[in-house]
């Protein structure tokens, strides 16, 4: 079935069968393999992308429930070639080990700091309470989103 | 290929359930479609309910608030309605699963999977809910309690949705209390859970209490013969361990993955104790509640 969506910005049709998970769609059908599939039922938030502004789960959906919706992946969050204010803090607190969970920890971040441009740590921790990270301690993480909460207006992640 | 439709009003729905009998119904799908692709919810065609108006949506007249089925737990968490009056509901929701899931999953999806550690189940039993239930052509209010019939059953009948969830306003109640034992705070499923609704009067005695446990049970667990045990009683830890001896002789948990029956057994009952920490929330009349995600 032929499914209409905005992706990164840009109007897309894509012709997939109706029972495609969107992680699979993305990944398989549109190249975009910067979206991670981790356990595949939920638990991880690795898969995380942005629908509507809201991050959902891309191994739990099906490929129609993404039909007039505006997505973001990982893939449209960077300024053309650039690192975003929030990935480059990611890289400089040494937030990113494996990288398995970095995507889906940046999507969420990037939720989180759009509605609450200057939380706490507590808040931080609570807002990535969803995904999971084996290699950093979380530590670093959070020190990444601490600092590029606070050292832009609102630019991190715009 | 597997048929998947969105309808996106009730009209649109009826003729699906009616042609298409097979059609298996989600909201959310946290839970569903995990199952479904582990085999467990058949091959047939999938209907998502989630962008059907009349499902959306938290409403509030004088006595009740209606939330619909589909209202995320995520836009729960976010209602003023909910927030003013059922404070028990909104801790119970802020520990559920975690931002991802919150913002997918449904109130009236967490109902029809009927899972003995749902955690809006407990708070729903203690504040009575009634459940909408509807068909092309009736419709049903159904408590919570006699809904739900054993671990991933329910009463829904054929081509019956769940249509939303009715919340009496009561200004009864003084302590408003969820607590769940679980491996870790976030995405843990409750090895035991506990909702808790009394009403202290100014003397530290017990004037009414409401109790209703997760996981101890094939489906919610209550005890009118725990809360008779407290009725009229000092609010202490006495009083308390009369009531979780009740409790530890009645509940009937299971061994599994999580926990063995007998940690259950005992948590259950000791978790009753945690409502004398919670009462110093409640002494200084404050409602603020902490909300994960937001």
């Amino acid at each position: 079935m032929n499914i209409k969506f905005q992706l990164n910005n840009r109007p897309i049709t894509v012709n997939v069968p109706p029972d495609r998970r969107v992680i699979d769609l993305l990944r398989d059908d549109l190249g975009l393999t910067g979206t991670k599939e981790g356990c595949g039922s939920g638990e991880c938030g690795a898969c995380s992308i942005l629908v509507n502004g809201t991050t959902r789960l891309s191994c739990l959906m099906l490929a129609p429930q993404l039909n007039g919706c505006i997505v973001e992946t990982i893939e449209g969050l960077t300024h053309g070639d650039d690192m975003n204010h929030l990935q480059e803090a990611f890289v400089k607190h040494g937030a990113v080990q494996c990288g398995f969970c970095t995507p889906g920890m940046i999507i969420t971040a990037t939720d989180l700091l759009r509605k609450n441009p200057h939380p706490s740590r507590d808040e931080i921790r609570q807002g990535i309470s969803g995904n999971l990270c084996r290699c950093t301690g979380y530590q670093k993480i959070v020190d990444a989103i601490d600092a590029a909460a606070e050292n832009s207006d609102d630019e991190a992640v715009r | 290929m597997t048929k998947v439709m969105l309808p996106e009003t009730l009209d649109e729905l009826w003729p699906i359930l009616e042609n298409e009998p097979e059609t298996a119904i989600y909201a959310g799908g946290t839970d569903f479609l995990v199952k479904r692709r582990k085999g467990l919810c058949g091959h047939g065609p999938l209907a998502c309910l989630e962008r059907i108006g009349e499902l959306r949506g938290i409403e509030e007249d004088a006595r009740h608030v209606n939330i619909g089925a589909c209202a995320t737990f995520s836009e729960i968490l976010a209602s003023a309605p909910v927030r003013n009056h059922f404070p028990l509901l909104i801790k119970a929701l802020s520990v559920l699963g975690s931002p991802h899931i919150r913002n997918m999953g449904t109130i009236g999806g967490n109902i029809a999977t009927a899972s003995p550690a749902g955690d809006s189940l407990a708070p729903l039993y203690v504040l009575g809910a009634e459940i909408k239930l509807v068909t092309s052509e009736s419709f049903r209010l159904v408590p919570v309690k006699d809904l739900i019939k054993g671990p991933g059953q329910t009463d829904i009948r054929p081509k019956e949705i769940i249509s939303g969830v009715v919340l009496k306003k009561s200004g009864a109640y003084n302590l408003h209390h969820y607590e769940k034992i679980g491996r870790r705070k976030a995405l843990s499923i409750a090895i035991v859970s506990l909702a808790a609704l009394m009403k202290i009067d100014e003397n530290s005695i017990i004037k009414e209490a409401h109790f209703a446990w997760g996981s101890v049970a094939p489906t919610v667990f209550y005890s009118p013969e725990a809360e008779k045990a407290v009725k009229d009683r000092p609010f202490t830890m006495q009083v308390l361990k009369d009531a979780a001896d009740i409790i530890r002789r009645d509940v009937q948990p299971i061994d599994d993955i999580r926990a063995s029956a007998g940690y259950r057994r005992s948590a259950a009952a000791n978790i009753l104790f945690r409502l004398l920490q919670a009462s110093s929330d409640f002494s200084h009349g404050s409602h603020d509640i902490e909300v994960s995600g937001k």
